[in-house]
């Protein structure tokens, strides 16, 4: 963000979601062993190296692990899926959204792809733009 | 010529499930007299204490424990190590023996847990009026839900799904078969939260919490406590012939941390660091998976147990569903697994599971296990492992 000139009043509901030129999550690359993290570091927990560049992420992936949530805190609505996506090499926790959450529809190894999904307006107007994953195939 | 060897030489385990008229002091207490009763000695003889309890780790609970049983002046560290809680606390003591500080030791691991509810993702703060990105992630505000999910039904749901995506064959009803199996266990131990049997329908038609696990493939929260008395080679040979004999050799005691891989910060790594815990157990021990005659391991959600037996090497790398199939963890196979009903019946008042453990491995050992004992047991092993993570093996071997 920054030399594109923002989206009037949204704001990525995460640090490592980048919502231009095309919305993509951008992980902590460290330079000395290659190690991807989402967060804010204090050094590498592989090498132990202090240097990170940062590094765009597949906006396509495959489904490598999955559960159904059917009972959560509330305020959370269920059922949804949660998963564990393989992009490229780099794993990435999100919701699968965007397919009937049942084990007749939710497959491991599924083809996804990285999606947004507005989270609501604040009392300033911002709009929280969040991700999620859903079917490759079928999408729109 | 006294070894360095350690050995367990009383201990014992609280009747778990809800205690509503005992606190946290009670129930340690209740397992620490206990344990020194069975040991033949007392606080006097106690050089070193390490007390655990999670939902109270800022409490100094060892200290809280004395002030009722008995204030030696004895060194006391208040141990936290999420569901290793227990097994960290053991191996506390063992390692203050091994260092030679002194010669023999109380470990306690106690939990009121009843009605605790979801213990992780149980919560998720209300939204702020403005946006504003916090935390290491820069999250606008709470991820549970939104982000995949935080409950531990659902995180150890995907661990055994990645399983099941990695080697195939495990699907939901081989989940709750894991399930059945423990609760048919549980039905042979006074000791245990829920004694129920219950079929393979029932299993599957439960309250659905994270797919695939329903309610009763879920680790039980309840109230209980274990303690054990350790002493050294040396100690032990001073003693009456009667404690000797019933004394159990710790012939491991490991604790590990994940070590980082791909993936690990994404989903927690539960297969690493058990792999490495087991593989150091094995060789402190010197003894190979196929000489357990029993294995007690951390069964907190049905899921899970799968993955532990190929992390603990029962099996053969990717083989842990067909090694199911065969029969060999139920009370009768090759290779008898929670026999005790493990967390899902006999309950998981998370600190105490450390030591209930390895209470229920010497109890086989020593002989007493009564109606479920597994005739001649003569070696097991006792896992948990701890979100973070931590994992604790230990390998137990009857007296010669």
């Amino acid at each position: 963000m920054g030399q594109t000139a923002p989206v009037s009043g949204n704001i990525p509901f995460v640090d490592y979601l980048a919502l231009e030129p095309e919305p993509h999550l951008v992980a902590n690359e460290c330079t000395s062993c290659g190690a991807r993290f989402f967060d804010r570091r204090n050094a590498c927990a592989s090498c132990f190296g202090t240097e990170f560049r940062k590094a765009d992420i597949a906006t396509e992936g495959e489904l490598r692990s999955y559960t159904i949530v059917a009972f959560a805190a509330p305020g959370i609505p269920v059922p949804f899926v949660a998963g564990i996506i393989d992009c490229d090499g780099t794993s990435v926790r999100g919701n699968v959204i965007n397919v009937e959450p049942d084990a007749e529809h939710v497959q491991l190894g599924m083809k996804v792809k990285l999606t947004t999904v507005p989270v609501g307006e604040d009392t300033a107007g911002t709009e929280a733009v969040n991700y999620a994953f859903e079917p490759l195939e079928g999408a729109a | 010529m006294a070894s360095d060897d350690i050995w367990i030489l009383g201990i014992h385990m609280t009747k778990f499930g809800k205690r509503p008229d005992d606190d946290v002091i009670d129930l340690a207490a209740e397992a620490s007299l206990a344990a020194l009763k069975d040991a033949g000695v007392t606080m006097a003889d106690i050089g070193v204490l390490a007390a655990g309890n999670l939902m109270g780790a800022s409490a100094p609970t060892g200290q809280m424990l004395q002030k009722q049983i008995g204030q030696t002046g004895i060194p006391v560290f208040n141990v936290s190590n999420a569901c290793a809680t227990g097994a960290t606390a053991l191996r506390t003591a063992i390692m203050a023996i091994k260092a030679g500080e002194t010669d023999m030791g109380l470990a306690v691991g106690v939990e009121k847990l009843s009605g605790a509810g979801l213990l992780s993702g149980g919560s998720r703060k209300a939204d702020a009026d403005e946006w504003t990105p916090s935390g290491r992630y820069g999250a606008v505000a709470g991820v549970d839900g939104r982000i995949g999910t935080e409950i531990m039904p659902g995180v150890f749901a995907q661990v055994g799904m990645e399983y099941s995506h990695k080697y195939g064959g495990a699907d939901f009803e081989l989940f709750a078969r894991i399930s059945e199996k423990n609760h048919s266990h549980s039905t042979l131990n006074p000791l245990a939260a829920y004694t129920k049997k219950m079929t393979l329908e029932e299993i599957m038609g439960d309250v659905m919490i994270a797919y695939p696990n329903t309610r009763p493939m879920c680790s039980a929260n309840c109230d209980g406590a274990a303690a054990a008395v350790v002493v050294s080679d040396a100690k032990l040979k001073t003693l009456d012939p009667d404690q000797q004999r019933r004394a159990v050799k710790v012939s491991a005691s490991v604790l590990t941390s994940d070590p980082w891989e791909e993936a690990c910060q994404i989903l927690p790594d539960v297969n690493t660091l058990t792999r490495r815990a087991a593989t150091q157990a094995y060789e402190q021990a010197g003894v190979a998976p196929e000489d357990l005659d029993l294995v007690e391991l951390h069964d907190c959600f049905a899921t899970a147990e799968l993955v532990h037996y190929d992390n603990l090497m029962l099996c053969k790398e990717g083989e842990a569903v067909p090694f199911f199939e065969s029969g060999a963890t139920w009370r009768d196979g090759s290779t008898p697994v929670n026999v005790s009903g493990g967390l899902e019946s006999k309950g998981h008042p998370i600190a105490a599971t450390g030591i209930a453990n390895i209470w229920e491995v010497c109890h086989h050992l020593r002989g007493e296990a009564g109606d479920r004992q597994i005739e001649g047991a003569k070696v097991g092993l006792a896992h948990v492992i701890g979100l973070g993570s931590a994992c604790g093996v230990h390998i137990l071997e009857k007296a010669a």
